[in-house]
């Protein structure tokens, strides 16, 4: 349901300032979402003067500063940073993306704002709950699905069938585009979401898999499938460049087409 | 669902449109729902201009008056440039049923062409409504 304001428990209030450390000539502010479970409080906002001198060019460079040099306090998820495992996916200047991959200097604005992936429940400070997302991936049965006997060897592909996996496989399930999409922000407990359409299409159009028909019966409803308004947020933000709103309007034509 | 929150309080939800910074797409695709809103609105003018042409001149010229005033005109410009905004959207979105102009920087032009076509639009068929006298 469309919710255009935050509730109650919600609303970001104002918090602290972190003055940079002595000696720093070069800074820049960061605007960070913070919440603690345990204080019974809202949200608020604190702001860190970063020393740009003294960390690297990427956001997640600046968050371990501030949390090695300001505040330990400070909750993220990182691990690979490099863009491949997807866990430093957050909101940096108003678009989700890589903290990891996306330089600070290339964020707008006065301060870099950064707050966790949208509409989302928030565990600690920049780490939402992802329990939904990962369930809606995981009713896609995102696996081979077959019912010729196995071969003695592997199953195999033409590089022609296997290049239509381009552009899918890559996807790391960083939540980025799902928790982009304002469809999916209001009717995320029904709507599928982009990451998770992808993955779809990814086994829809896998030469090998023979479960087309039962994977297309799976997605016809009118909230999985059909929420897509093609509002192309996913595609503007994907932090590996790959495009849902385009995987998501060949599964409406696999839809029809066989129909049809 | 399994519960995670182990038994601490309900979690907030993080900011969605209060962070947004928005995409041409997207305010292409808010602002397409806003003139089908527009659209309908419309339809009852139309269907009030009928009902007056059926109760007679006197109701009818009192409606064409009112429509014909400043406000009116602005109104009836505002709905010209939902209808082109609309014929030029469901041509993008036509060629998106086909899988076709789906790469941001596309959609960011079509959605840009679109605004453009309804405004440049609205205006040469006023300017042409303008010089036959219909206005």
């Amino acid at each position: 349901m469309v919710q255009l304001t935050l509730p109650k428990n919600s609303t970001v209030q104002n918090g602290k300032h972190w003055p940079a450390p002595a000696g720093a000539k070069n800074t820049r502010s960061f605007k960070i979402y913070r919440y603690d479970p345990e204080d019974g409080r809202n949200p608020r906002w604190d702001t860190y003067e970063v020393d740009v001198d003294a960390c690297g060019p990427m956001v997640l460079d600046a968050l371990l500063y501030i949390k090695n040099t300001i505040d330990p306090t400070l909750a993220f998820r990182r691990s690979c940073r490099e863009g491949v495992c997807g866990s430093c996916a957050m909101n940096i200047g108003g678009r989700n993306t890589l903290a990891c991959t996306h330089g600070h200097a290339d964020t707008p604005g006065k301060a870099v704002q950064i707050s966790p992936l949208p509409s989302q429940p928030v565990v600690k400070d920049l780490i939402p709950d992802l329990t939904l997302f990962y369930a809606q991936y995981a009713s896609i049965e995102p696996w081979l699905h077959t019912v010729t006997p196995e071969p003695q060897t592997e199953w195999k592909q033409s590089p022609e069938d296997r290049s239509k996996l381009d552009g899918l496989y890559e996807c790391i399930l960083c939540a980025c585009c799902s928790t982009s999409c304002p469809s999916y922000w209001w009717n995320g407990d029904k709507y599928l979401g982009p990451a998770t359409l992808l993955h779809a299409y990814r086994w829809l159009i896998d030469s090998r898999d023979e479960a087309t028909g039962d994977r297309l019966d799976n997605l016809e409803d009118p909230f999985k499938l059909y929420r897509c308004h093609t509002i192309m947020n996913c595609a503007q933000v994907c932090p590996k460049g790959l495009n849902p709103a385009k995987a998501i309007a060949e599964i409406k034509k696999m839809l029809v087409e066989r129909v049809v | 669902m399994t519960d995670t929150r182990g038994g601490l309080p309900d979690r907030p939800l993080s900011p969605h449109l209060q962070v947004w910074r928005w995409h041409i797409t997207m305010a292409c695709s808010i602002l397409h729902r806003a003139t089908v809103f527009a659209l309908y609105v419309g339809v009852l003018l139309l269907a009030g201009w009928a009902v007056a042409l059926a109760s007679g001149p006197d109701a009818y010229a009192c409606y064409t008056g009112l429509l014909g005033s400043f406000l009116g005109k602005l109104v009836l410009f505002g709905l010209t440039v939902a209808l082109l905004y609309n014929v030029a959207y469901t041509v993008r979105q036509s060629f998106w049923d086909m899988g076709k102009g789906f790469t941001p920087k596309t959609a960011d032009m079509t959605g840009v062409g679109a605004i453009a076509f309804a405004v440049v639009g609205a205006i040469v068929v006023w300017v042409i409504a303008a010089q036959t006298g219909a206005l």
